[in-house]
Parts: C-alpha cells; sequence; structure tokens
C-alpha cells in the first residue's frame, strides 16, 4: 500500500509530535509513503473566508500532483481532510469551475484530471487496511483505557461531501477503531462538536468555553483521555486546556492523544517514541496505568 | 412495523419540573414519517404529548426536533431512515432554545435574531420611477438561501449560540445574506456597506466557528455557513479589514502566498497586531508552556518546494485587472 502523504502544517509545526508518530505507524503497518514536498496548504477554510475559488485552485494543485505519482493522498488531519474534500466535490461537481482552476494550473504545466480521493488515516485503516489486519499487529491492548473519542468538525460535517453515503462507517469509525485497540469508548455528546479553534483569536470566551464544556463532559464520564484525529483540535483541547479549566472554573486535566499516538501505544511502541512527553495536560497518569515504562 | 418513540418530555406544571424519557411503541407502514409516529402517539396513546407541526410537507418549518440527536424535519424524515437495529428513534426538543413543554420550543431567540438584521430590503438612493429591477442572473443564486423555512434547525445545532446567545446565528446571518447579495439592496452598486459595517461588529460574522452543523442540519439546502463565509469575503471586499477575524484570514493567506504553508508562530502577532501588547502578553502562558514542551512552532519559517509557483498562482487569480 502507497499514498501520497500530506501532513498539514500543525502537524509540523504546532503539534510536531504528530508527524513523527504517524510516519513511524504507518512504517510499522507497512504503509509506504510518498511526501509531496511542492504541496502546499489547503487554506484550512480560513483562506476560502477570502477567496474560495483560490483555495480550490490550491487543493487542485495538489490533486494534480498525486495524480502524477499514481497514487492517492493521505491525510492525518481532520481540517486538511474536509477542506480537501469539500474542494473535491465542487470541483467534481462541477466541470466548469475544474475547467476554470485548470486554466490556471496549466500556468505551471499541471492539470487536474478529477480523479484524487484524498482519505484520512483514519479511513485508510479502516477502508483500505482493514481493522482485523491492525488487531493483529496489536502486542499491548489499551485494555482498561477509557477513550472519548473526539472528530473534528471537517471530518463528519457536511456529510456530503465526505461521502458518507458510500461509507456509513466513517460515521463510526473513530469508535471501531478505539475497540480494536482494546480500549473503552467514552460515548459523550460532544464527540463530533467544534473544539472551537476557529475562533481562538477573535472570541476566545466562546472558544474556551468549548473547550471546556468538552473535556469536563469526557472527564466526568470517566475518560482517561480523549483521542483525536485532528492536530487543530488537540491545539486548543490541550495546550489551551489550562485556560478553558480557569474560566470554567473547577479542574479538567484531560490528557488528549492524536490518533496516531494511540495505535503506536497498542503496538507496543513506547510513549517517548510517540511523543506523549511534549503534550501540554500531562499524559503520566495514562501512561502510568498502561502499565508501561515513559521511555 | 413496530417502532419505539424514546422521547425526551418535560412539563413545566409539575413541582420542579425536570425532563425524562418516555418510551412509546406504535405500529406504523414503512414509509411513514417521523410525524406520522408523534401523532398517532399524540391521538391514540398519549394526548399529553405536545408538538408543534403543521403543514407535513416540509414547507411551514413547524416541526424542527432533535432526531438521534440531530436537528431535523419530523415530517421530512421516514422511519425507516432512523431506526436503530432495535427499531428505536430518539426524539429530543430542538437545542439552543429553550423548551416551553416536550417537543415545543420558546422561538423568541431565533426571532429576535431574525429581527436584528432587518430582514427587508433597504435601497439607497433615489427611488426609480417603477419598479426595482434585478436581472435574473443576480437573483438566480440568491434562490437557496430564500428557500429557508424559519425552522430552526440550524440556530438548534449552532455550536457558538451553545455557549454564547449574543451571538447573530446561522439563521440571521443566512437572512442577512439573502440582502447583501442582492442587487437591489445597498447603494447604486449593490453595496450594502451599512448592513456588512453591522454584521462586522462584535456576535455578528466572525464569531461563527465553521463547524457545519447548520450546514448538516438545514433541510432546505440553505447552507447558512457558506452563506456567513460569503458576508465576510464581501466584507473584506468592502474594505471593513480591520477586525481580528478579517485579518487572521488575511495573515493565514499572506503566509500561505509567501511560504506555501502556514507559519503558526506569526499568525497571532500578524492577526492581533505585533504591538498589541495585552493580547500578546494574554497568550503567553501557552507560548511559554510549547516552549518548554518543545513544540513552538519553527522559529524560521520554512518554504515549501517551488513556493514561489504557489505565490505566482495568488497573483494570477488575486489580480484585480482580470475582474
Amino acid at each position: 500500500m502507497k499514498y501520497a502523504f500530506f501532513p498539514g502544517c500543525v502537524s509540523r509545526g504546532g503539534c510536531p509530535e504528530l508527524y513523527p508518530a504517524a510516519k513511524l505507524i504507518c512504517q510499522r503497518l507497512d504503509i509506504e509513503l510518498q511526501e509531496m514536498p511542492g504541496a502546499s496548504c489547503t487554506g484550512a477554510g480560513v483562506l476560502q473566508e477570502k477567496n474560495e475559488f483560490l483555495g480550490d485552485a490550491l487543493n487542485a494543485r495538489t490533486f494534480a500532483m498525486a495524480e502524477t505519482l499514481g497514487i492517492q493522498i493521505m491525510t492525518i488531519c481532520s481540517t486538511c481532510q474536509g477542506v480537501m474534500s469539500q474542494a473535491n466535490r465542487r470541483m467534481k461537481n462541477y466541470p466548469d469551475y475544474l475547467a476554470k482552476i485548470n486554466v490556471e494550473l496549466a500556468e505551471e504545466g499541471l492539470e487536474y484530471k478529477g480523479t484524487a480521493d484524498p482519505k484520512h488515516l483514519l479511513w485508510i485503516i479502516i477502508e483500505d487496511y482493514g481493522l482485523d489486519k491492525l488487531e493483529a499487529l496489536i502486542t499491548r491492548p489499551l485494555a482498561g483505557i477509557r477513550l472519548a473519542p473526539f472528530y473534528g468538525c471537517y471530518l463528519v460535517r457536511p456529510t456530503e461531501a465526505l461521502d458518507f453515503a458510500d461509507n456509513p462507517e466513517r460515521l463510526t469509525s473513530l469508535e471501531r477503531l478505539i475497540e480494536t485497540l482494546g480500549a473503552t469508548v467514552v460515548d459523550f455528546s460532544g464527540k463530533t462538536r467544534c473544539c472551537g479553534f476557529p475562533i481562538l483569536t477573535i472570541n476566545e470566551k466562546n472558544s474556551m468555553a468549548m473547550v471546556g464544556k468538552h473535556t469536563a463532559e469526557a472527564k466526568d464520564l470517566g475518560a482517561d483521555a480523549m483521542i483525536t484525529p485532528c492536530p487543530l483540535c488537540h491545539l486548543n483541547l490541550d495546550a489551551f486546556q489550562p485556560r478553558a479549566s480557569a474560566q470554567a472554573q473547577r479542574s479538567i486535566d484531560l490528557p488528549i492523544i492524536h490518533m496516531p499516538q494511540a495505535i503506536g501505544l497498542a503496538m507496543g511502541i513506547s510513549p517517548k517514541d510517540m511523543g506523549l512527553q511534549r503534550h501540554i495536560v500531562s499524559t503520566k497518569p495514562l501512561i502510568t496505568k498502561l502499565g508501561v515504562p515513559a521511555g | 412495523m413496530d417502532v419505539t418513540f424514546k422521547i425526551k418530555r418535560y412539563d413545566p406544571e409539575v413541582e420542579n419540573p425536570e425532563s425524562y424519557w418516555q418510551d412509546y411503541t406504535v405500529t406504523l407502514d414503512d414509509s411513514a414519517t417521523i410525524l406520522d409516529g408523534l401523532i398517532k402517539i399524540r391521538e391514540e396513546v398519549d394526548g399529553t404529548l405536545s408538538l408543534r407541526c403543521s403543514c407535513r410537507s416540509s414547507i411551514c418549518g413547524s416541526c424542527a426536533m432533535r432526531i438521534n440527536g440531530h436537528a431535523g424535519l419530523a415530517c421530512k424524515t421516514q422511519i425507516h431512515l432512523a431506526t436503530d437495529d432495535n427499531n428505536v428513534i430518539t426524539i429530543e426538543p430542538a437545542g439552543v432554545m429553550p423548551v416551553i413543554k416536550d417537543l415545543v420550543v420558546d422561538f423568541d431567540i431565533f426571532w429576535s435574531k431574525i429581527m436584528a438584521v432587518d430582514p427587508y430590503l433597504k435601497p439607497e438612493g433615489p427611488e426609480p420611477e417603477a419598479e426595482y429591477i434585478a436581472s435574473n442572473e443576480a437573483m438566480l443564486h440568491l434562490s437557496e438561501v430564500t428557500a429557508c423555512i424559519m425552522c430552526g434547525s440550524c440556530v438548534s445545532e449552532c455550536t457558538v449560540m451553545e455557549v454564547d446567545p449574543t451571538f447573530l446565528g446561522p439563521a440571521a446571518l443566512a437572512k442577512a445574506y439573502r440582502f447583501t447579495a442582492d442587487p437591489r439592496d445597498g447603494d447604486d452598486k449593490g453595496l450594502s456597506r451599512d448592513r456588512l459595517e453591522a454584521l462586522n461588529g462584535a456576535s455578528g460574522m466572525w464569531d461563527c466557528t465553521r463547524c457545519g452543523e447548520c450546514v448538516q442540519a438545514c433541510p432546505k439546502g440553505v447552507a447558512p455557513m457558506d452563506r456567513i463565509m460569503a458576508l465576510r469575503e464581501q466584507a473584506i471586499n468592502a474594505g471593513f479589514d480591520n477586525t481580528f477575524g478579517a485579518r487572521h484570514a488575511e495573515a493565514f493567506a499572506d503566509s500561505v502566498e509567501h511560504s506555501g504553508q502556514l507559519d503558526e508562530l506569526r499568525l497571532v502577532p500578524n492577526t492581533v497586531g505585533m504591538t498589541n501588547l495585552p493580547v500578546l502578553l494574554n497568550m503567553a502562558p501557552e507560548a511559554l508552556r510549547a516552549l518548554t514542551h518543545g513544540k513552538l512552532p519553527p522559529i524560521i519559517h520554512k518554504k515549501i518546494e517551488n513556493a514561489d509557483r504557489v505565490k505566482k498562482l495568488f497573483r494570477r487569480v488575486e489580480d484585480p485587472d482580470r475582474k
């Protein structure tokens, strides 16, 4: 299995523990990754506020690069995935629109033919790789660990752009992964809600209210940690949890784990190699409960 | 088929009212809607169950409620698409708006937001001799947003209104766009400056967190969030570019234009202003913690390979002479 790897900006920026963790588990899963050093940011929905056509053209450019490589794109970020899926839907639904974008790409000798199908690592594991195959590689099941799933808006909405009709398993993908890893799912009302990250610099109070609400709910339901396939959610839920906790005037202390880190732990990789020491909310209680040495 | 409706109920007239769950099992045709089921329960099983409904054909917008946790119209949802493996459907009142009784919620907050955006045409300048003329092309793109039936599904699911009732919210902002994008509204070029200025303020267009709940919930394809994004583009183009929201979009675009990727370290200072010390100091604890945990974004921001090609793409697409 081989994919064109689109790690996104945050997995090498604000969440630098994610990129190596994702690469390491892909290596263990025997998923070959080809980097695309010329691929740009998706625009994250922010550039699209200013100019949607420009954002779509940037993504078409990345899709064209993957077409040239003859492989599909793998993302490790809910936001990258959602923005790419939405752009792809517009271009596939409206050939005239795609033609207009291709006029721009032609200037650098690229053309997007409309065959890209970018997929998040979470979907790849379930749809292309197989949970049974993953289960066979699990040497340290996360037994007794209670994990609250937190998807990230862009990986669950709008369902039309994300092809949920043809892939209904995407709706519960994170829960199924948690179960496969041997952990217990903590179902809670916030799992598909917004982490508040997009408005952090615009309306901090609202953003922090969202972080506080979701982390506190999961904590109160007995979660040992929250697991997310989105590094932007991770930034808000982990790095800004102390601030949210102060605003909510209560302690929370809920570790937030990147999806690949949880997979790595269950495959016997050390917490250190998964970068768990780089989290803001301490992951030590989780590691202790797992009963493994931190190193 | 036998279907069990698990309904969240609330009676304000008992002592110490609290919501509670009640199950009803009824036999329905496979083609029945959720509303058919609820009416059957009310007519034949329990006359105390309260709900709003009228047209039964997704035109009146009365029967919005949470079906299996997400807002939608009871009359537009068939039971066979909503039942789980045990033929159970969970029904709750809409969110955000306070519950009056059972599935009936108080729409005051919904209507106050709609009224706050002046939901009527406000043309400026001298009146034409006859009617205001708008071309077919200028109006066609508004057909989706004018399809709104004011059911409140989007407001029910809005993640911002859930934590901040002052936010104008998806229904009112989509309604506002219906006028800012109407060529008859505003000045002789159809620019609705006053509206955009008002919507640019606190609790307005920039408070939307882009979660997409409203797009998913809307039963009529209004896609409120997409209208809010279009409002932001209109506001920036009209020169209202000095909010944190507009500057965030500007700083983000600038970073991608010049390096092909996001410079996270400089995004906040570029948004709030390099000399805005109170705001920058406010974020200092997080920056310090990131530093001590080895996760401060790189000081030297790297460019992607052939970043100049991205820059050229920006220049071509944003070239004002081409518009």
